[in-house]
């Protein structure tokens, strides 16, 4: 009837997945090793295999600690431990974060103002703080009580970026448009605002990765972290700060190691981002 | 069933002290083809999203709106969605914002699809809904629907988006179209073909129309019926030859002096 143009279709695939593919190739070594301690480790974490403080050599890839126990060995666990902590706040912040954050942009105004200060109030005080409160709350400090309060700790800041990020979606037409067609609220929660949303989230939630393993490092540090014999990275960078001038490598391949897997959750979260959003493939 | 689908009586629409909508009453019989008309900011789209129980926040309405003989006024969500789009669909303004950008066409148009088939106790297979939203997309004339069905709103242009608008509006099969200013952000000749294509949808489907436009001509070849609209106030209501030949209010004849103006601009003779 009309002479309307062809549709000129984007490529369905994007180009730019070479980030996508070295974060996920970093990610994959670090949960690769993660999944190996599980069930075979070089050297027993615990014990004295060698010297104390030796220099890397073929026995010991990164060398010992000042009490000779093997580092390579320990970096492995903290793998699994960074893991595990990352993973598990991120998860628990994103799930009572998201959920507050839809439950204030779909409130009446007066429950939103309510959960709106209530959350600004939260997020005025360090991450840090409000995660030592949780622990010192439950009765030992343990690798779970860390995340659960990391996870805590992080959610107030996802319920506002999810709040805002909702309510401007909200305003669209599309919106209106479902729930003229008798879209329930429900239908166009997974419909419409959470994809609409989740390239937004995905990058926090990537940001947040790091800042839960550094967060764990410092709650580590203040003995509130995951106990010994966990080695996690924060732990091993606080017992390398006696010897960082003799012995740098104790304090360098922590700090490599999480240096790395921030890198890869990054690239892979901005990687995914992309290939969720067609606007992005070009 | 000779109870009217939309049966609007005394609305009136608040924002705090102002009033947006005065008590307009307004009534669309099955198959009935009604103009809403006015310049912008005299409440034809509040009108409009009132009458399905949309109303932004911060609105209030009073009177009687009764769609398909549900009341809409203070209806909780839950008893509305069982007749918003069984028993009107809207077609928005801007079609840019009207689409999920996210969402690939076809997939938007097979939502409300579905959606009314769950409504009338059927169930669709996955190839028969996939057939059901290739020939909506040929029904409002897009190009090759299996390519229409899997591009995104950001590959089409700001007619096409228009038309699979309309397409999901037609998905839900309602009784009463509304189409607020559907042809507005488009360009001229874009205009004309949507407004053959609304006029023929109509027809073709025995759907009952209510078109919202500031634009006289536009509406008067589409509508039996029209309705002015000023500053919330109905000031003016019948058959349309009647209104456009001879304008009772002094507001009608000054929208119908200017529309002329235009056209007469246009045209080189002013």
């Amino acid at each position: 009837m009309t002479t309307t143009p062809e549709i000129a279709l984007a490529p369905s695939k994007g180009r730019h997945s070479l980030a996508l593919a070295a974060g996920l190739v970093l990610v994959g070594l670090h949960v690769g090793i993660a999944i190996l301690t599980l069930f075979w480790l070089p050297y027993d974490p615990a014990a004295m295999a060698g010297g104390r403080l030796e220099a890397p050599s073929w026995l010991h890839w990164v060398g010992t600690d000042r009490l000779g126990r093997d580092l390579f060995t320990q970096l492995m666990i903290g793998s699994r431990i960074a893991l595990l902590v990352g993973t598990g706040a991120v998860a628990i912040g994103a799930v009572i974060g998201v959920t507050l954050g839809l439950l204030a942009a779909f409130a009446s105004k007066w429950l939103d103002d309510a959960l709106a200060a209530t959350l600004d109030i939260l997020i005025a005080f360090p991450t840090l703080l409000i995660a030592m409160l949780v622990v010192a709350a439950s009765d030992t400090a343990s690798l779970g009580s860390a995340i659960i309060a990391l996870g805590v700790a992080l959610s107030a800041i996802v319920a506002r970026l999810t709040r805002i990020l909702a309510k401007r979606v909200l305003v669209m037409d599309y919106i209106t448009a479902a729930r003229t067609s008798g879209t329930s609220w429900w239908g166009i929660v997974v419909l419409h605002v959470l994809p609409n949303i989740w390239p937004t989230l995905s990058v926090n939630f990537a940001l947040q990765f790091g800042l839960a393993v550094i967060a764990e490092a410092s709650l580590s540090y203040l003995g509130l972290g995951a106990p010994p014999p966990n080695a996690s990275w924060g732990r091993l960078l606080q017992e390398a700060q006696g010897t960082v001038y003799t012995a740098p490598i104790g304090a360098l391949a922590p700090g490599l190691a999480l240096l790395s897997l921030v890198i890869g959750v990054n690239l892979t979260a901005d990687g995914l981002r992309d290939t969720i959003d067609p606007t992005r493939r070009r | 069933m000779s109870e009217p689908l939309l049966d609007i009586e005394n609305l009136t629409v608040r924002a705090g002290e102002a009033t947006l909508v005065s008590k307009l009453s307004l009534r669309i019989e099955r198959g009935e083809r009604v103009g809403l008309i006015g310049e912008s900011g005299s409440g034809k789209s509040l009108t409009a999203l009132a009458a399905t129980g949309l109303l932004p926040a911060g609105l209030t309405a009073e009177g009687s709106v009764l769609l398909s003989g549900q009341q809409v006024i203070g209806a909780p969500d839950r008893q509305l969605n069982g007749v918003r789009g069984t028993a009107a669909a809207i077609v928005f303004q801007e079609p840019l914002t009207a689409l999920d950008p996210l969402m690939r066409v076809g997939r938007q148009i097979a939502e409300p699809l579905a959606r009314r088939a769950r409504r009338d106790g059927e169930t669709l297979s996955r190839g028969r809904l996939r057939q059901a939203v290739l020939s909506l997309i040929d029904e409002v004339a897009l190009p090759t629907p299996e390519r229409t069905a899997r591009a995104y709103p950001h590959e089409l242009s700001g007619g096409q988006r228009q038309r699979v608008a309309i397409a999901m509006a037609l998905a839900c099969r309602p009784d009463l179209l509304i189409a607020d200013e559907p042809t507005t952000a488009l360009d001229v000749t874009t205009q004309a073909e949507i407004l053959r294509l609304l006029d023929r949808l109509v027809r073709e489907r025995d759907m009952a129309l209510l078109f919202i436009s500031h634009d006289l001509p536009v509406v008067a070849n589409t509508v039996e019926r029209v309705v002015v609209l000023q500053r919330g106030v109905a000031v003016e209501q019948g058959p349309t030859q009647t209104v456009f030949a001879e304008p009772g209010h002094e507001y009608t004849k000054s929208l119908l002096a200017a529309a002329r103006a235009f056209d007469a601009a246009l045209e080189g003779r002013a």
